[in-house]
């Protein structure tokens, strides 16, 4: 276990302050959970907290944004994806205006507050802004790394964060290259594995295995832009395809994957791993995760469908 | 619980409870979210603890309930906008008869009707799901509206704290409410002046509070009410009792994490989980409360 991706995100801004001034952090009354607040007691001057007033937040970011500093806003991500959307969408999106929006307790997450807290439609609500990009990193170094491409871009960009410590994966990622990564090569079926969902999805890989079944892992952080090249080639290859997230199926990284693949001449087979269209409850994170189908058992079982 | 006050909870009919009845009573379910806060090492005490005698007061002496038949469309409403004070309206609720009060312990495991946040479809009792701060207010105003048009005769109370008076949404609804006058609304404000990140001076001042619902055209109580004193918090009824001007704001002046002294008016435990040392200390100041309390039955 590393730290938690929040602890190293919430770091990295204080860092990227030091030698970026145009950054300015904006939270909404959470800054002790999103850990913006690391930023704001190195450079009080450029940290606003304005209070729970989510959509304020991101209005009066797009203030600084023409202005010529990049703005960071940090919240709980479902109530950025929620609270928020006019302000991101009309403000934002519409005028290319540059920001990172850093949506802390991401997917299940934020599990004991439950229903109302979990973010699940954050992924399909950000992807269909023109303009957005959206990256779900799978551990903390991927987190910076979509961190420290985002302040490059002169536009919107959702980098959606876990709440808790996850498994560093530690693969090499640039997110400047916008690609997803072969985590493990195999010729059977393609897992294309979004955010956190990687270890899982290892654990299925290996389950897999066992049963003389050679899957191919793909670690998948960008959602938008959608890199269609590594997911063709993979799933060309084994004509077979679960795409696996902490989010609802409807409207997310699977549908992302299929809207990519549509145009294609080949053919495969497809099953996808997320939570099914219906609302979540409270409980711990990690049997969470289980109930809802984001485990190695569940996503080894939904390729067995396949083959 | 003390037996005085378990037979006077289960009376029935129900009889409200008195000044020292209630405090005795509060100070009783404030050590049992406490204790389930603790056991569960989630959720968040700071808020549960300072609006213990709001609820208290509300659900054992004013709200006409009935938890036989929890839907009665001419039940008062109860709307806690700020949903992470959950523990304490699940406490006041089970031990009020709408569930067994051996749920409680079950609060946010998996599979139990208490969520971490209300949600009306899951907990017998609960008349709204909240949890994004800012929604309480506009739905209080619907339910308030809606007994003009259905001609039923109930209160609808909303209670939040500084966090959802952030929210635009709020500001919104005070402007449609002093529009709509909705009849019997009441809006209570625990203004324990404590949020998560910080005291509300630092994150968000609100202060001259009372001139803002004046401003906004709200009938708003003139003096501030102390939120863990049952006599005041019964004077404060008589207010709200005193005329048929509405909309109604009253502000209460609380303390976050109340009974605790090392944990009050701190933001740290908003939403801490609660160590086993701070809660064998804390227990000790509870149970002197309730010691104190009980003695004057
Ligand atoms: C829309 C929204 N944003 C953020 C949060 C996270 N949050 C939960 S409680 C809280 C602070 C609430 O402060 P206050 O209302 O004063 O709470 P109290 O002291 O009464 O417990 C915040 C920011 C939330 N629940 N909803």
């Amino acid at each position: 276990m590393s730290v938690a991706m929040r602890e190293a995100f919430g770091k990295k801004v204080a860092e990227l302050g030091k030698t970026n001034d145009r950054i300015v952090v904006l939270d909404a009354d959470v800054s002790s959970s999103t850990k913006s607040g690391l930023f704001g007691n190195e450079f009080p001057e450029r940290f606003f907290n304005v209070g729970v007033a989510e959509a304020n937040m991101v209005g009066v970011a797009a203030g600084l944004a023409t202005a010529g500093l990049h703005p960071i806003v940090n919240a709980f991500s479902i109530f950025l994806a929620l609270k928020a959307t006019d302000q991101i969408r009309n403000v934002f999106c519409y005028n290319k205006l540059p920001l990172v929006i850093a949506g802390a307790y991401g997917g299940l997450s934020d599990s004991y507050d439950g229903a109302s807290h979990q973010s699940i439609t954050d992924i399909a609500i950000m992807r269909a802004l023109p303009e957005m990009e959206v990256i779900v990193p799978c551990d903390a170094q991927m987190a910076e790394s979509a961190l420290e491409y985002a302040l490059t871009q002169n536009k919107p960009v959702y980098i959606r964060l876990n709440r808790n410590a996850v498994p560093d994966v530690g693969l090499p990622f640039d997110a400047a290259q916008k690609k997803g990564v072969v985590v493990k090569e195999g010729s059977d079926v393609t897992l294309a594995a979004n955010g956190i969902t990687l270890s899982a999805t290892l654990e299925a890989a290996q389950i897999l295995e066992g049963k003389g079944i050679k899957a191919e892992v793909l670690a998948m952080p960008f959602v938008k832009p959608f890199d269609v090249q590594t997911l063709k080639a993979s799933v060309e290859k084994t004509g077979r395809l679960v795409s696996v997230e902490e989010h609802t199926v409807v409207g997310g990284f699977g549908s992302a994957c299929l809207e990519a693949l549509s145009t294609e001449a080949f053919n495969y087979s497809y099953r996808a791993v997320g939570v099914e269209d219906r609302f979540t409850e409270t409980g711990g994170y990690d049997e969470l995760l289980v109930t809802y189908g984001i485990s190695g058992a569940n996503i080894a079982a939904k390729a067995e469908e396949l083959v | 619980m003390n037996p005085i006050l378990q037979s006077l909870i289960e009376n029935k009919p129900f009889t409200p409870l008195d000044a020292t009845q209630l405090s005795a009573l509060a100070a009783n379910l404030r050590l049992e979210m406490f204790d389930v806060l603790h056991s569960r090492q989630t959720g968040h005490w700071g808020g549960a603890s300072s609006a213990a005698e709001l609820t208290t007061a509300l659900y054992f002496n004013r709200m006409n309930v009935n938890p036989d038949n929890p839907r009665d469309e001419d039940r008062d409403r109860f709307i806690l906008s700020k949903g992470h004070a959950s523990m304490n309206l699940y406490t006041v609720l089970a031990h009020r008869g709408f569930f067994p009060v051996s749920d409680l312990p079950g609060f946010r495991t998996l599979g139990s009707h208490l969520q971490g946040h209300p949600s009306m479809n899951k907990t017998s009792g609960v008349d709204m799901s909240t949890g994004a701060l800012g929604h309480g207010l506009s739905i209080g105003i619907g339910m308030a509206l809606a007994s003009q048009v259905n001609n039923r005769d109930y209160f609808t109370y909303v209670l939040s704290g500084e966090g959802c008076l952030d929210e635009g949404q709020t500001w919104e609804a005070m402007l449609s409410a002093s529009k709509f006058k909705p009849r019997k609304l009441v809006y209570m404000i625990d203004y324990n002046g404590v949020q998560l990140d910080g005291t509300s001076n630092d994150i968000m001042p609100l202060d001259p509070l009372a001139d803002k619902f004046h401003s906004f055209g709200w009938n708003v109580a003139s003096s501030e009410f102390d939120g863990h004193d049952m006599n005041s918090i019964l004077d404060s009824f008589a207010w709200i009792d005193s005329d048929d001007i509405w909309p109604k704001a009253v502000i209460y002046k609380t303390v976050k994490g109340k009974g605790v002294s090392f944990m009050e008016g701190k933001n740290t435990w908003h939403g801490a989980p609660i160590d086993d040392d701070s809660y064998s200390k804390g227990r000790v100041e509870l149970l002197a409360d309730i010691e104190k309390k009980e003695a004057l039955l």
